[in-house]
């Protein structure tokens, strides 16, 4: 019945699948038995980790893409798509997940990055990629190498929601100023973020990027997921804040149906309930520069 | 005459659903989204976005929507996992009990992952010209019930089908701008 050759990989597919996260919510899980569990709570996918951001913060040294026999045991245990995480400029660490047939790579500023100069060229793969922004510059570069997904970086594995909030707010205000410019200051502003001109003219038009745009990095309670949401996040990532948490089976439902229901704070105030303790959190302000995982990337 | 369509947002590519119909139907229909049940008695016609079936699934469940969607006397328009939930079993996931509206058997991820979803331009019964189809991680149909039409297959089983006022499909007609499957859902509709 096909006509044509079939097209593998290209942008609308990426972006495609991105779009059917939208309202979802992606949980990190290091084992099959969490999958499972994120998936019964409604999750959209899950990121297969070696371990959440909060241990890899304890545990320092180098941290890498996780082993290939814990991807697989995951992406076996569960029909929804599995993402992973590359270390920033890993190319070949992102071709191994591709072989593996992981369903989006995560190329992260979690783990300790490989290159300093260059990001991987998302362009060469057929696997759709997710890349963690602070600003608009930083994500229109990673869409102009070929993201198909933005999150904000936020802080991970602090629990502390504080640095999601200032990179969302930073995204939105700069959408928000681009539509009152002409052109003229556009592309003056382009050249100030350092961003290809064209996305950003597109994004001036649509009003938006011009891809989904999550939020991660420190969401650890229902009202922490709402608050993204009602800031503007497509959906959100949950790492430590599930399964670091007293409770996690309770904790995945109750982010799931708050995301759904973000606007409503009955269904939030009600899912909040006898939730058990959130993930112990950290204060941002006593991280030293080094410690933090957002100057990663640029 | 101005018809009403409202799109399911639970979860998955709601907004473009809601473009897809409000480009299809013009400026005198009116496109809403809906979360409860409440208002869905008012619309002419729904849509089921794409997104992930299970999570979709379970907040149906949770919302109390579950009898209201399949007792819904309007048409439904659904798309890949719009499609696992109208159907009446999943194949190789006994546990899962979607909605049961139309008497199907689905498979889900029937290619393969997401490094297998793919575009392509497929013969369609109804159209004069191929529809350039985006299937992401897309399920097939592997058994159908009596009375309802086939209007485009692959190898691994039926990607467009029609039954009364409803049609599934495994791929994206919302993604890509060609609407005419939107045209022939909203004709039947008498929109």
């Amino acid at each position: 019945m096909i006509l044509e050759e079939l097209k593998f990989g290209t942008e609308l597919l990426k972006r495609g699948f991105a779009s059917m996260q939208k309202g979802g919510v992606i949980m990190d899980v290091v084992s099959a038995e969490q999958a499972v569990i994120a998936e019964n709570a409604g999750a959209v996918a899950v990121m297969a980790l070696e371990r959440v951001p909060a241990d890899i913060r304890k545990a320092g040294g180098v941290s890498r893409m996780a082993d290939p026999t814990k991807i697989v045991e995951i992406t076996e245990a569960v029909s929804i798509p599995v993402m992973a995480k590359v270390r920033i400029g890993h190319f070949v660490e992102a071709q191994v997940l591709q072989e593996l047939g992981v369903d989006m790579i995560d190329e992260s500023e979690v783990l300790t990055p490989a290159d300093e100069e260059f990001h991987v060229d998302k362009k060469a793969f057929s696997v759709p990629f997710v890349c963690g922004a602070r600003n608009l510059g930083e994500a229109l570069r990673r869409i102009n190498e070929g993201a198909a997904m933005i999150r904000t970086k936020g802080e991970a594995g602090t629990g502390n929601v504080v640095e999601a909030v200032r990179h969302m707010r930073a995204i939105q205000s700069e959408i928000r100023m681009l539509k009152g410019m002409d052109d003229q200051e556009r592309a003056g502003y382009a050249r100030k973020i350092e961003a290809p001109v064209e996305l950003v003219m597109d994004v001036a038009n649509r009003g938006r990027l011009p891809v989904v745009n999550f939020s991660a990095g420190g969401i650890a309670t229902p009202s922490d997921a709402a608050l993204m949401m009602q800031l503007g996040a497509d959906g959100v990532f949950v790492g430590s804040g599930i399964f670091k948490s007293e409770n996690p089976e309770k904790m995945a439902k109750a982010i799931v149906e708050t995301v759904h229901h973000f606007n409503d704070p009955k269904v939030i105030a009600e899912v909040s309930r006898g939730l058990g303790e959130a993930m112990p959190g950290i204060d941002v302000h006593t991280l030293t520069p080094d410690e933090r995982l957002q100057t990663r990337g640029w | 005459m101005a018809g009403k369509i409202g799109v399911l947002a639970l979860q998955g590519d709601v907004s473009e659903h809601v473009t897809a119909f409000e480009d299809a139907l013009g400026p005198d229909g009116e496109v809403s989204l809906f979360r409860d049940a409440s208002d869905i008695k008012l619309f002419d016609g729904i849509a089921l976005p794409g997104g992930e079936s299970t999570a979709i699934m379970r907040l149906i469940q949770k919302a109390g929507m579950l009898r209201p969607l399949q007792q819904y006397e309007g048409g439904i328009f659904a798309t890949c996992a719009g499609m696992v939930l109208l159907a009446s079993e999943v194949q190789d996931d006994s546990l899962f009990e979607p909605l049961g509206v139309m008497d199907m058997t689905v498979k889900r991820n029937a290619f393969g992952r997401q490094r297998e979803s793919f575009e392509a331009d497929i013969e369609c019964k109804g159209l004069e010209t191929p529809f350039h189809a985006v299937f992401i991680r897309a399920p097939v149909v592997t058994r159908v019930g009596y009375g309802t039409e086939v209007l485009a297959s692959l190898p691994q089983g039926y990607v467009a089908i029609r039954h009364g006022l409803h049609m599934a499909f495994s791929f994206h007609p919302e993604l890509g701008g060609d609407l005419r499957f939107h045209r022939l859902f909203l004709d039947r509709l008498g929109l």
